[in-house]
């Protein structure tokens, strides 16, 4: 699946079995990138990493 | 049966229990917290059972809270992520069943925190009781150390900063381990090794595998046993002396290293649990 990077504008491919809520590093400028839908495969800025993440 | 799945970010290990309900063609939807509206007065859900892997700890005891109320099976507990989810709570409850811990003082001032280190003796080590992957835990070498973060932490706005969870530096041979514990068995167990003394590895430590010995598995059931059973993983120090003290229980845990690891199918050992849970036979 061909998708675009929201911050540098790289085109690149991501796995077919890659499903919504992925994060994504980006091959060009290695942002986090979140997989926020499929159809049409599409990118947001991952968000930030907040005080309670974790396991 | 039908399984709620509470998730946002899918990490590697939310991704493999997904290809792992779908594998075996389970029903399962995803309930993402950053867009469900929870209605309080709810009784009525169309699955049978939770399985909470939520990234953001807050979140998860609001929503296991939830669903717990509303009278259904949740994979961990409420009581459990609350519990797990406060380095305090976890030391409290280790202590009061006996589980061998590393030395730990409460202050709540930062005049009173730098008397509790000096008592404890250096290096110390300072964690927020709320917090994951080793963030802002801090090795404190000494006086003018001590000052300087119990500074930074009583500036920081949150109020839980400037409760000070003040705990023994364990001088471990660079490794911890970890035990994974699903409910009554101690399925395996890795060492986290790095040249670092904060061995996560999510900050960079190495996963290898460790031997279950009879020592490491009944400390590992005792210590979930002692916050209430379910899922979880358990952080333990070697000593100098060759004894195991449990370090911290985790309620979402993270496996990606440790499959290969251990050899175990983690994933698949966790849909086992969560089926019998959703059957009530846990």
């Amino acid at each position: 699946m061909r998708v675009t990077c929201t911050e540098c504008g790289a085109e690149f491919d991501i796995p077919d079995d890659t499903m919504v809520g992925e994060i994504i590093i980006c091959p060009e400028c290695g942002v986090e990138l979140e997989v926020v839908s499929l159809e049409p495969p599409t990118l947001a800025p991952a968000p930030e990493v907040e005080e309670d993440w974790g396991e | 049966m039908r399984i709620a799945v509470l998730c946002s970010r899918i990490r590697a290990e939310e991704k493999l229990l997904l290809m792992e309900l779908e594998r075996r063609g389970l029903e399962y939807v995803r309930i993402d917290d950053r867009e469900h509206v929870f209605d309080l007065h709810a009784h009525n859900y169309p699955f049978d059972v939770v399985l909470e892997r939520a990234i953001q700890h807050s979140r998860a005891v609001y929503m296991l809270k939830i669903f717990e109320d509303a009278g259904l099976p949740t994979v961990n507990s409420h009581r459990v992520a609350v519990t797990c989810g406060d380095k305090f709570l976890v030391t409290q409850a280790m202590i009061h069943a006996g589980i061998p811990t590393p030395g730990c003082l409460l202050a709540f001032t930062p005049e009173s925190a730098l008397a509790g280190i000096e008592q404890l003796g250096y290096p110390v080590v300072l964690k927020p009781v709320v917090g994951s992957w080793g963030r802002m835990v801090s090795k404190i070498n000494d006086r003018d150390a001590a000052e300087a973060v119990l500074e930074h932490r009583s500036v920081l706005g949150n109020y839980q900063h400037t409760i000070f969870y003040i705990q023994e530096y364990i001088d471990k041979p660079g490794r911890d381990i970890r035990s994974f514990v699903i409910g009554d068995e101690c399925i395996g167990a890795i060492y986290r090794s790095s040249d670092h003394w904060i061995t996560n590895t999510a900050r960079g430590g190495h996963a290898s595998n460790c031997p279950l010995t009879p020592e490491l598995i009944d400390l590992s059931l005792r210590a979930a046993q002692a916050i209430g059973g379910g899922v979880v993983a358990i952080d333990l120090l070697e000593t100098k002396d060759g004894r195991l003290l449990v370090n911290e229980v985790n309620y979402t845990m993270e496996f990606r290293n440790s499959i290969e690891t251990t050899g175990v199918d983690i994933p698949a050992r966790i849909i086992d649990y969560v089926l019998a849970v959703g059957r009530g036979r846990l």
